[in-house]
């Protein structure tokens, strides 16, 4: 039974959204040009390709359902699990299952904790339990290097068999459609992907590669899924911050006096509150309602989710200052020139100015500012979850990762896996999202052309 | 220019107003204080009498705009605007969850908030304007290719993990300095290098990107082109003419955020233990306690509008053409 979590059709609302954007956009020069210009350069061709697989894991874990449960008898209606998974879920099944008992270093055969062990000679000892899962395929510990670096070899050999399909394919389609598009980039970013994900995928298959966390649950499960609430943060934002930013920022450019007046009023106050705090007591306070209001949200997910969706709305709410006063600058320019003026002359309405007139002509500063605000909001969640007002305690986030380890830090020996894989994948995507805003801004920004 | 100042400093007042209604909005009518007292008190063992009680012990048990039952100013003043609300502008906070007097608090915060956050902000500004002279000084070659390389891969980089590296590795690894923890006086020097390198290090990727594109954007114009055309050395370009006149552009940024170092360092102050006003902060949130939450965002506010004031008084001492406008 599919569910819809609110989140969930937002993403793909705005999916569809970009999509006919992009579409709407392929025949008119003036929007098609800019992004013809940032896929020329190859950093922004790479670093869309990571992009991309990330989102496609996002979007994976974007269709929720509700697993029917095994008939009782053929005849009774279909019951459904209370518990709401996702189509990635189901992918990474065997690693969503294969549950330890607490911690264990990535890739090992046994537990990091010792344990009352009974031999099998029937005498007791206190050793480092063998994995349930991790591992548990080998007869003998010692052939651990030997499976490792065959399945390693497998997964690499995989890998350059998927790259050279794809690679010929897209040399045979798209390299024919967009010849000036430096395909060479794609192909080596793409072979570092699978090159990576290949080994991993074998290893996963047999062993915890990121190791497991406190209660035994696989670290890569928990980074994988941390994608999809990093990507949520990052755009769904942008759906409450664009329509406040851009009304905002033209009105006040164009209508200027008392319309001005007021605008840069809201925005300067709201400006003056620190950022963090404001967050935290909207956070705060939405928590609050949560807690009086338990009927609305039955299930768990519903709670998580709509905090979530309450997180990004607040900081969409607070974010749009940025946005609107690069907008009213511009917006100020523009109101002065010749055709803005003619228009006016023949008596076009305020609103077919702003629409026809305003608006496409600020667009490449929308574009530049979206893009360039995802990965400030993706490690905002890291720190505001750190701080205890981000996402819901039990979503899987890279902040509550990172939460959690920092008390593993503690430990003696350490426990270094969680935090180096939120690392990792945090890392990737915050760096392939920037050098893409970069590619983004020098595309469309009309003073780096000349 | 003193009439300049005056103007500026009223315009605050409004803003100041603003701030003021939000935050009242947020914390009493978005939700009730009922509702806030249900979720201290725990939602199991709730009674009305205990919700009560609760509020009565904080002065929440108060009409939040009109008292109909008190009459004249009375009737305005014992409510929980008046007293939550319209008394931070006297500087009265009220007591935080403890019973411990928030405005005490507070002052006593202040010393180790800035202890960390100036040294900080000075050596930060100081090693970024380096960096970024250094790039533009050798723009485009591979060296400041890979400068602006570094930075971004340095952006992508959570501060937290910065943070959590730097103790593991200092603190934990080599033994140089302990790894949280702070005392008065001439001893809290060794519980401050770590968290002051930190935080220069984890600005420098913003900061330094951030300053060479105002430093060659300050490299196009046309007095730059004069000189060199006159035969002045590069580095006399840069430190005479681009340096000097960068420095408008970089006062925007920098003057604002100076009144906010009061407010200390939130993330870094919680992990190395130091008692700011940072880690205060975060412990309320944590705690829940809305007093101090609420002293603290009519503090940060205020400095922030300070700052702003600051920024325009010290742009009538850099540009002369706003001062003769």
């Amino acid at each position: 039974m599919p569910v819809f979590l609110p989140t969930d059709v937002l993403v793909w609302l705005l999916v569809a959204a970009v999509a006919a954007f992009a579409w709407y956009s392929r025949r008119r020069a003036h929007l098609a040009a800019p992004w013809a210009r940032v896929f020329r350069s190859r950093i922004a061709v790479a670093s869309a390709i990571f992009l991309s697989c990330f989102l496609l894991v996002g979007l994976l874990d974007s269709l929720h359902y509700r697993p029917a449960l095994p008939a009782k008898d053929p005849g009774a209606p279909v019951a459904y699990a209370v518990e709401v998974r996702s189509v990635l879920d189901r992918v990474l099944a065997p690693l969503r299952t294969r549950l330890e008992k607490t911690y264990s270093a990535p890739l090992a055969t046994r537990l990091y904790q010792k344990e009352q062990v009974e031999r099998a000679d029937g005498t007791l000892a206190r050793e480092f339990p063998r994995l349930a899962h991790g591992g548990a395929h080998l007869q003998d510990e010692g052939d651990w290097g030997a499976d490792v670096a065959r399945r390693i070899a497998a997964g690499l050999a995989g890998a350059a068999l998927l790259w050279g399909l794809a690679v010929l394919a897209g040399r045979a389609t798209l390299a024919r459609r967009w010849p000036e598009v430096p395909w060479g980039a794609a192909a080596a970013a793409l072979g570092a992907i699978l090159a990576l994900a290949g080994p991993m995928a074998a290893l996963a298959a047999g062993y915890h590669v990121f190791g497991t966390d406190r209660v035994g649950a696989d670290v890569l499960y928990q980074a994988l899924k941390s994608i999809r609430t990093s990507l949520v943060i990052g755009t769904l934002t942008t759906l409450v911050l664009l329509p406040l930013g851009i009304a905002a920022g033209i009105a006040a450019g164009y209508f200027r006096g008392w319309v001005d007046d007021a605008i840069q009023y809201a925005y300067t106050t709201l400006n003056s509150i620190p950022g963090v705090l404001l967050i935290a007591a909207s956070v705060l306070m939405v928590q609050v309602y949560v807690d009086t209001n338990p009927e609305l949200f039955p299930t768990s997910a519903q709670r998580a989710d709509f905090r979530l969706l309450a997180l990004c709305a607040i900081l969409g709410v607070l974010g749009w200052t940025g946005l609107a006063r690069l907008l009213r600058g511009e917006a100020l320019k523009l109101a002065e020139l010749e055709y803005i003026q003619a228009a006016h002359a023949f008596g076009v309405s305020h609103a077919r100015i702003l629409a026809r007139h305003i608006l496409p002509n600020v667009a490449h500063i929308v574009i530049i500012s979206l893009v360039l605000d995802f990965s400030g909001f993706v490690l905002a969640e890291a720190v505001l979850s750190y701080v205890g007002v981000g996402v819901d305690p039990s979503t899987t986030s890279f902040g509550t990762m990172i939460n959690a380890a920092r008390l593993e830090m503690a430990r003696e020996p350490m426990v270094w896996w969680s935090l180096a894989a939120a690392f990792a994948f945090m890392f990737a995507l915050v760096l392939a999202a920037n050098l893409f805003a970069d590619a983004v801004r020098d595309g469309f920004d009309p003073r780096v052309r000349v | 220019m003193f009439a300049y100042i005056v103007r500026r400093t009223l315009y605050a007042i409004p803003i100041l107003v603003g701030i003021n209604l939000i935050t009242f909005a947020l914390f009493f009518l978005v939700n009730t204080p009922d509702d806030v007292a249900r979720m201290q008190l725990g939602v199991k063992r709730v009674t009305p009498e205990a919700i009560e009680k609760w509020k009565a012990e904080r002065g929440y048990d108060k009409p939040l705009l009109f008292n109909a039952r008190q009459s004249g100013l009375r009737a305005f003043s014992d409510t929980i605007f008046f007293e939550k609300s319209v008394k931070l502008f006297a500087l009265d906070f009220g007591r935080a969850e403890d019973n411990r007097d928030i405005a005490n608090e507070i002052r006593a915060r202040m010393g180790p908030s800035l202890a960390l956050a100036v040294p900080v902000f000075l050596v930060g500004l100081a090693v970024n304007v380096t960096f970024a002279l250094g790039m533009a000084f050798f723009r485009a070659t591979y060296l400041d290719l890979w400068g602006v390389i570094l930075c971004v891969a340095m952006m992508s980089i959570s501060s937290l993990f910065y943070i959590i590296g730097g103790q593991y590795l200092i603190s934990k690894l080599w033994h140089l300095v302990p790894i949280s923890g702070y005392e008065g006086g001439v001893d809290a020097m060794k519980f401050l290098v770590l968290p002051v390198l930190i935080g220069v290090i984890g600005g420098i990727g913003a900061g330094s990107r951030w300053y060479r594109t105002l430093f060659l954007e300050e490299m196009g114009k046309d007095y730059v082109r004069t000189a060199r055309a006159k035969g002045l050395a590069e580095t006399t370009v840069m430190f005479r003419h681009v340096l000097q006149n960068a420095m408008i552009p970089i006062l925007t940024g920098v003057v604002v955020v100076i009144p906010l170092l009061f407010m200390g360092s939130l993330i870094t102050e919680s992990f190395f233990g130091i008692p700011g006003l940072g880690s205060y902060t975060i412990d309320a949130i944590q705690a829940q306690d809305f007093a101090v939450v609420r002293a603290m965002v009519f503090i940060g506010s205020v400095l922030y509008i300070a700052g702003l004031l600051l920024t325009d008084i010290s742009y009538t001492i850099v540009d002369p053409r706003v001062r003769l406008n």
